[in-house]
């Protein structure tokens, strides 16, 4: 039992904590937000030059054969900086999908633009009525002679707006609650019958809409069994998740953070508001969900590499639901505790608020994750 | 970042078990699952098996008894020990006074005091809170006056603990009443049977008798039971109160707790079907475990980091321990409550008294409710923690 970084980990972590520290403060972010798709290109391609987009690839396929350590430690500092840039949707969930399912030729088409960073994904699965149930697919992958014919809607869509290519959900056969008979298809963003509408997302981020009319592509187009691919998206969106655990506690941590110096410099009658034991308490309180987040944080991270399937899931099921209850906490006490100020546009805090929020509601929300928990039979 | 124990960790673990199974008496056992209170020759005679054994002081240093185990294995002991279950060792003696004796007391008071320690010949208990000192314990008034080779010792202690058990009681007692409040404070060791101690019971809402107020009526007490240094008691009882950070969460004991709620509810029904499958009952059980892993896994960070660096500065995370155990705590006895529903209300006065055992097991689960209130309020209430994490982690 060890929670301690390895000598490689601590260098890892400074060197993307001294990279964001420099080049991603609060106004340069606004700057960012303003460019093409919410995200500026400038900066990913400094995190490809520090190696960030290959970390979890192997070395055969020109990575760094990280883990879900180095992960949790980018993820993080991705979080306390509130980083646009589209790291989830590219390297951890279509880098994942190209890791667990795809052929070698595969891997040696779309790997090494993720990892010099010439190329952004997007993982397109939510629709309409699926909410959270990843097995709710509507959209159609229909046999044409050795490839398929995809069609369907898709919403919030992270990156959509922008990404080179796009990882779809799409029914192969059955009714549209069957768990069997989901593919993994990969699609160019450029292909004929595909429509998409950009927007802005409540947290600075950019998502897109999504429409498939028609879109035909080739056998290649497929990530592991088109008949079963249940298991291989359910694995990739629990290491999605478990790299929103560890974004969550880099917003916490500096929302904690930020607010207690806040309350330490902030003075009404006289002193620091800091000095009311009515704000340490709450304080204190944020500090006791930030630590239970961080545990399970932790948790979610060491439990990716459980060999059961069904304790992964459940493990990754509790995380979430700690991250969702803890973020949610510390979210709404930061703006609290900042007043009036805290809910200015202007202020920083607000946006560690709404990307929390954000968090909560994506690939599963606190309620969500607590009866997949529950229907598992719990933890004990 | 590793989760898994070790191969020997996990031997350990199965070694520990396999001792509990073996040794401790099926009839304390059973007690402890159903929330009843243990007598005194029960607690005893487990604690003695458990001494023999070599365990009953294991976190002492070896030279005084001590087992020698790492960090993570005193924190399996723990966790089996709480959800066997089986008693704890009497924390006045092994975790309180024991430590405070073989590091600022003298040799003599180290050969006589610490092997009786770790054997339960004497049952201590612990004279700290006064009526008027509670959270703000500095402010204590109990005084002992040195007359010849005699303290006299005259106040009230109360909140104390299984003191109808006792033999030996440590106290904080104040000697230089000129100094400033924490200053002047000193730390006593007196039997319980002297001239001039009375012990006299609280009944508490849970109907037991656990805790209990003592008078002290001129008690002379040798002049040689100070234990270190005359004034420096304060300092004696901080770490006193340091020393125990990760037991505090009880996590074996909310552990095996949820086994108990999840054992009755798929038998108890309600609405034609087990409690358990009730969706709104399912989902704060289902909480409370989550909460649960949180917390065991804080303590597993706290205890993997003293074992790497000693027990000298504390991992920040360890004020989260005694909050968030303490409210498991309690959401547990709740949610036993919820389970066995109006078959909570028939009374069962219980105490040391066993021959009223006639009710069955439904009895303890009120008052066990009822009892467990008190977790958020010893050892430093929940609203002192927040003090603490405000002050010592923030910085506030």
């Amino acid at each position: 039992m060890d929670f301690d970084l390895t000598e490689e980990q601590r260098l890892l972590k400074d060197s993307i904590d001294g990279l964001l520290a420099d080049a991603y403060d609060f106004d340069k972010r606004k700057l960012y937000m303003k460019e093409k798709g919410g995200w500026s290109q400038a900066m990913w391609s400094k995190l490809a030059e520090q190696g960030l987009l290959g970390l979890p690839f192997s070395e055969d396929d020109g990575g760094f054969g990280a883990g879900g350590v180095e992960t949790m430690i980018v993820m993080e500092a991705m979080g306390r900086a509130l980083v646009l840039e589209p790291y989830l949707a590219t390297v951890v969930l279509s880098g994942g999908f190209l890791r667990h399912g795809a052929s070698a030729a595969q891997k040696a088409a779309h790997l090494p633009g993720i990892i010099d960073g010439s190329k952004t994904f997007a993982f397109a699965q939510l629709e309409k009525q699926s909410r959270y149930d990843l097995f709710d697919v509507a959209t159609s992958a229909k046999k044409k002679g050795d490839g398929y014919v995809i069609d369907g809607e898709k919403f919030v869509v992270l990156n959509g707006e922008n990404a080179d290519t796009l990882i779809v959900t799409a029914r192969t056969s059955g009714g549209q609650r069957d768990k069997s008979s989901i593919g993994v298809f990969i699609v160019p963003a450029d292909a004929k019958g595909v429509t998409r509408k950009g927007y802005p997302t409540q947290d600075g981020l950019h998502a897109a809409d999504i429409t498939f009319t028609g879109v035909e592509v080739g056998a290649d187009a497929v990530i592991g069994d088109p008949a079963h691919g249940l298991p291989l998206i359910e694995r990739v969106v629990d290491e999605a998740r478990i790299a929103l655990c560890a974004e969550a506690v880099g917003l916490m941590d500096e929302s904690l953070k930020t607010t207690v110096e806040y309350i330490k410099t902030r003075k009404q009658f006289g002193v620091a508001i800091g000095s009311f034991q009515s704000l340490q308490h709450r304080a204190s309180d944020m500090f006791v969900a930030l630590e239970q987040a961080r545990s399970m944080s932790m948790f979610a991270t060491m439990a990716a590499e459980f060999d059961d399937a069904k304790e992964r899931a459940t493990s990754v099921a509790a995380a979430k639901v700690q991250i969702g209850k803890s973020g949610k906490y510390v979210g709404q006490q930061a703006i609290q505790l900042h007043g009036g100020i805290g809910m200015t546009m202007e202020t920083k805090i607000g946006h560690y608020f709404k990307r929390l929020t954000m968090i909560e509601t994506t690939f599963g929300d606190t309620d969500y994750h607590m009866r997949r928990v529950s229907e598992a039979g719990g933890l004990i | 970042m590793d989760l898994a124990f070790t191969k020997e960790e996990q031997a350990f673990r199965e070694e520990v078990r396999a001792f509990f199974k073996d040794n401790v008496p099926p009839e304390t056992r059973r007690k402890m699952v159903e929330g009843r209170h243990l007598s005194k020759d029960e607690m005893v005679t487990w604690w003695r098996i458990l001494n023999k054994k070599g365990w009953g002081v294991s976190h002492w240093p070896k030279e005084y008894g001590g087992t020698g185990w790492s960090s993570v294995q005193h924190y399996i002991f723990n966790e089996e020990l709480q959800a066997y279950p089986a008693p704890q060792p009497l924390a006045f003696g092994v975790s309180m006074v024991g430590p405070v004796i073989y590091t600022f007391g003298n040799e003599e008071q180290k050969k006589k005091y610490l092997p009786r320690i770790a054997n339960v010949d004497d049952w201590w208990c612990q004279g700290f809170s006064e009526p008027g000192s509670g959270s703000d314990l500095a402010s204590l008034k109990t005084k002992a006056e040195r007359r010849g080779d005699k303290w006299i010792i005259n106040g009230q202690k109360t909140w104390t603990t299984l003191a109808q058990h006792a033999d030996m009681i440590f106290c904080l007692c104040r000697t230089d009443p000129a100094a400033k409040k924490q200053m002047g404070i000193s730390f006593i060791v007196f039997d319980m049977k002297s001239k001039g101690v009375t012990v006299r019971p609280i009944q508490t809402i849970d109907g037991g008798h656990e805790v209990n107020e003592v008078f002290f009526d001129d008690v002379e007490v040798p002049i040689e039971n100070l234990i270190g240094e005359e004034n420096k008691g304060w300092d004696y009882a901080k770490f006193l109160l340091g020393n125990e950070r990760t037991g505090i969460a009880r996590v074996g004991v909310s552990k095996e707790r949820i086994r108990r709620i999840k054992e009755l509810a798929g038998k108890i029904e309600s609405g034609g079907r087990p409690v358990l499958e009730d969706p709104s009952f399912r989902e704060k059980l289902t909480a409370c475990e989550v909460e649960l892993k949180a917390l065991e896994l804080t303590q597993l960070r706290v205890v993997a980091d003293e074992g790497k660096h000693g027990k000298g500065k504390p991992n920040p995370a360890s004020s989260v321990l005694k909050i968030k155990g303490s409210e498991i705590q309690q959401t547990t006895t709740e949610l036993l409550m919820e389970v066995i529903g109006p078959f909570a209300a028939p009374y069962d006065v219980h105490g040391d008294d066993d021959s009223n055992e006639t009710m069955d097991w439904t009895a303890q689960i009120a008052p066990s409710y009822f009892n467990n209130r008190k977790v958020s309020i010893y050892g430093g209430s929940n609203e002192i923690q927040r003090n603490i994490i405000a002050k010592a982690v923030l910085g506030l």
